[in-house]
């Protein structure tokens, strides 16, 4: 089934216009307190200029890295995978909980294992894994996906919450005091935290000179599974190396301050090696990223940490919701990242845009997001995943503008119509009018003027 | 071919014209005239509370005080039982209250300290304790990130973290809960 399109699932979204302008507001606000954190910092961006340079030196010797990391992370006692695709990810975590009979399992957050549809393929062998960060826990129990890669349940009220926690956790019904909630779901989660017998996470970095990685969180959820359980089962992405551990210190000076505005997240947490008796496992999953790095003009996309800052400032997004971009990465970062994955369920993705750049301005890693959007639009429609009315109308509106003689023509009668009959366009079939009245037209051209007033 | 030779020629074929590695100027990096003033007002900005006036007496207080309450508590201040608390598992320690331990470094631009696995014992208790309670030596205190990495080996031991606050989370409408899943409160001692 064809996924719905990135307008009309926006239509949807912004229905609730007290709701629409909540989401729009909060999100503007973590914005806010990014521009706050990040003015504290006289050298910001110089700290960009280096994460970006380090970056892209990376991915230009990503061959070389990865099997440094390899070597160094086996020779630490971590057991290495490879995934090329989703299905082989899936495949190799179920079979590492299958040989180890495992049936309690818990997940700190992983934007990969959504993109791989991880849950799904386990759920369908039988097997349950619950998701522990609070917002991926409350969406997972709603039995919906995040709509954020940084504040999972971003498109939810305290109400919303209230009712999810009442009917699965039994909480008092109408209590939606987040303290009381979040108390809840601490509660019960600490349970299965402690009967746990394996525990996934993501990872932010991996450290190629020294086989490590890094997983940061607010909450404290991944070190909780990872240090009760007996398996610790790591999925990264190829992009997610950087050279050394001293690079460490450019990286997480910029992620949380992009993200949330704080100056670091609560846990940044450093595994070497696993813990004596311990079984550590991290897979390495491609999933299109090679592919992408073949894209002279898009790979550096794989520069990404994740942060979201680009979700948060952009006027789409936060008016039309992480669910309307239907991917896992949702947002700007999304919208150049998914085509590659697949161009034509996402060929809606990089059109919704204004093109303002201002993603491409709070980007910690500088990558040029908006020009992206702009190179995605004409790779799209070359290859003829555009709707025919819209590029009818893109090939008329090239004959119009590159003709003078009919552009002055047809501005002419487009003035006249408007004046003289304006119902002609002021109907349901011009989607110009939707939402919003058009423009009293001048009796007559610039140029007119021009020519007259010069 | 298996996934690891087919990702890695693909990389190989596809990867861009070798670039440099930027040259870090560390003196570019901001540099704080009162470190300890702006350690401590970040550890309170991330939710924590940080005593360093007469931080000695107040540490003994805290812990006659908590000793007194008769809570299951860990104090590896003293570096004499830590073998004890190495193997406890995760059941074991869930009730745990109050946990002492010492870190090794402070960052003042974020208020993040390094502890490492020797220095928790048990990768466990840092988390799983509802009160985490931290001594830092005030000459331990770094500018920033940069500085830390200098002065910390990361990849030493089989375990590290920097912790800056009580765990929290702001996933119910961006309502700042503090106590998430790990520690509810952070006590720090700079002596």
């Amino acid at each position: 089934m064809r996924a719905k399109q990135h307008a009309e699932a926006a239509q949807e979204f912004i229905r609730d216009e007290a709701r629409t302008d909540w989401h729009d507001e909060t999100l503007w606000f973590v914005r806010a307190k990014r521009d706050k954190a990040v003015n504290t910092l006289p050298e910001w961006e110089k700290l960009r200029d280096w994460a970006s340079q380090i970056k892209n030196h990376t991915l230009s010797n990503l061959d070389y890295y990865l099997k440094s990391f390899e070597e160094k992370a086996i020779s630490n006692g971590i057991v290495v995978h490879w995934a090329s695709d989703a299905e082989d990810h899936n495949r190799i975590i179920h079979k590492i909980i299958a040989d180890n009979k495992i049936d309690k399992i818990v997940k700190s957050k992983s934007m990969l294992t959504e993109e791989c549809h991880l849950n799904e393929y386990l759920q369908n062998k039988g097997i349950q894994i619950l998701d522990t960060d609070l917002g991926e826990y409350i969406v997972q129990l709603r039995k919906e996906s995040p709509s954020h890669i940084v504040l999972p349940a971003i498109h939810l009220k305290r109400q919303d919450v209230s009712e999810t926690f009442h009917e699965h956790l039994n909480t008092e019904k109408g209590n939606n005091d987040p303290q009381y909630l979040a108390g809840s779901a601490r509660h019960h989660l600490r349970e299965r935290f402690i009967e746990s017998d394996l525990a996934i996470t993501g990872v932010n970095f991996a450290i190629a000179e020294s086989g490590s990685f890094v997983v940061c969180t607010n909450e404290g959820n991944a070190d909780m599974g990872v240090h009760s359980a007996g398996i610790h089962i790591a999925c990264m992405g190829i992009e997610k190396l950087i050279p050394k551990t001293e690079h460490l210190g450019v990286f997480l000076r910029l992620l949380a301050r992009s993200a949330t505005g704080q100056p670091i997240t609560t846990y940044s947490s450093h595994f070497n090696k696993p813990r004596p008796g311990q079984q550590m496992h991290v897979v390495i999953v491609d999933n299109g990223r090679s592919r992408q790095l073949g894209r002279a003009d898009f790979r550096n996309s794989l520069k990404c940490i994740r942060c979201a800052a680009c979700f948060n400032t952009c006027p789409v997004y936060r008016r039309s919701g992480g669910h309307s971009y239907h991917s896992t990465v949702a947002g700007p970062i999304g919208s150049i990242l998914n085509p590659n994955l697949d161009m034509e369920a996402n060929s809606d993705l990089p059109f919704a845009s204004t093109l303002c750049g201002s993603c491409s301005n709070v980007c910690p890693v500088k990558i040029d997001i908006h020009e992206q959007l702009w190179k995605w639009r004409q790779v799209i429609v070359a290859n003829g995943y555009v709707d025919k009315g819209k590029k009818a109308g893109m090939q008329g509106m090239a004959w119009v503008l590159s003709n003078p003689k009919v552009y002055r023509m047809a501005g002419k009668i487009g003035r006249w119509i408007m004046r003289i009959f304006p119902f002609i366009l002021n109907n349901s079939l011009n989607v110009w009018y939707k939402q919003r009245e058009m423009p009293r037209a001048p009796e007559k051209s610039f140029r007119d003027w021009f020519k007259e007033n010069k | 071919m298996g996934a690891r030779e087919t990702i890695l020629n693909a990389v190989a074929m596809n990867k861009p014209d070798l670039t440099e590695l930027p040259d870090i100027d560390l003196s570019l990096t901001i540099q704080y005239t009162d470190l300890i003033q702006k350690f401590i007002e970040m550890v309170e900005a991330a939710g924590g509370k940080a005593y360093y006036e007469n931080s000695r007496q107040q540490l003994l207080n805290d812990l006659a005080e908590v000793k007194a309450e008769g809570k299951f508590m860990i104090n590896l201040l003293d570096n004499r039982d830590t073998e004890g608390w190495k193997n406890l598992n995760a059941g074991e320690l869930e009730s745990l209250d109050t946990c002492y331990l010492r870190a090794g470094l402070g960052v003042a631009e974020n208020g993040a300290m390094w502890i490492s696995e020797r220095q928790m014992s048990n990768r466990l208790l840092p988390f799983i304790c509802q009160h985490l309670v931290i001594v830092l030596n005030q000459a331990d205190i770094v500018n920033n990130m940069h500085q830390a990495y200098q002065q910390i080996d990361a990849a030493e031991e089989g375990f590290g973290v920097f912790i800056a606050g009580p765990s929290k989370t702001a996933d119910i409408e961006q309502n700042l809960v503090i106590g998430a899943h790990g520690a509810r409160s952070l006590r720090v001692y700079v002596i």
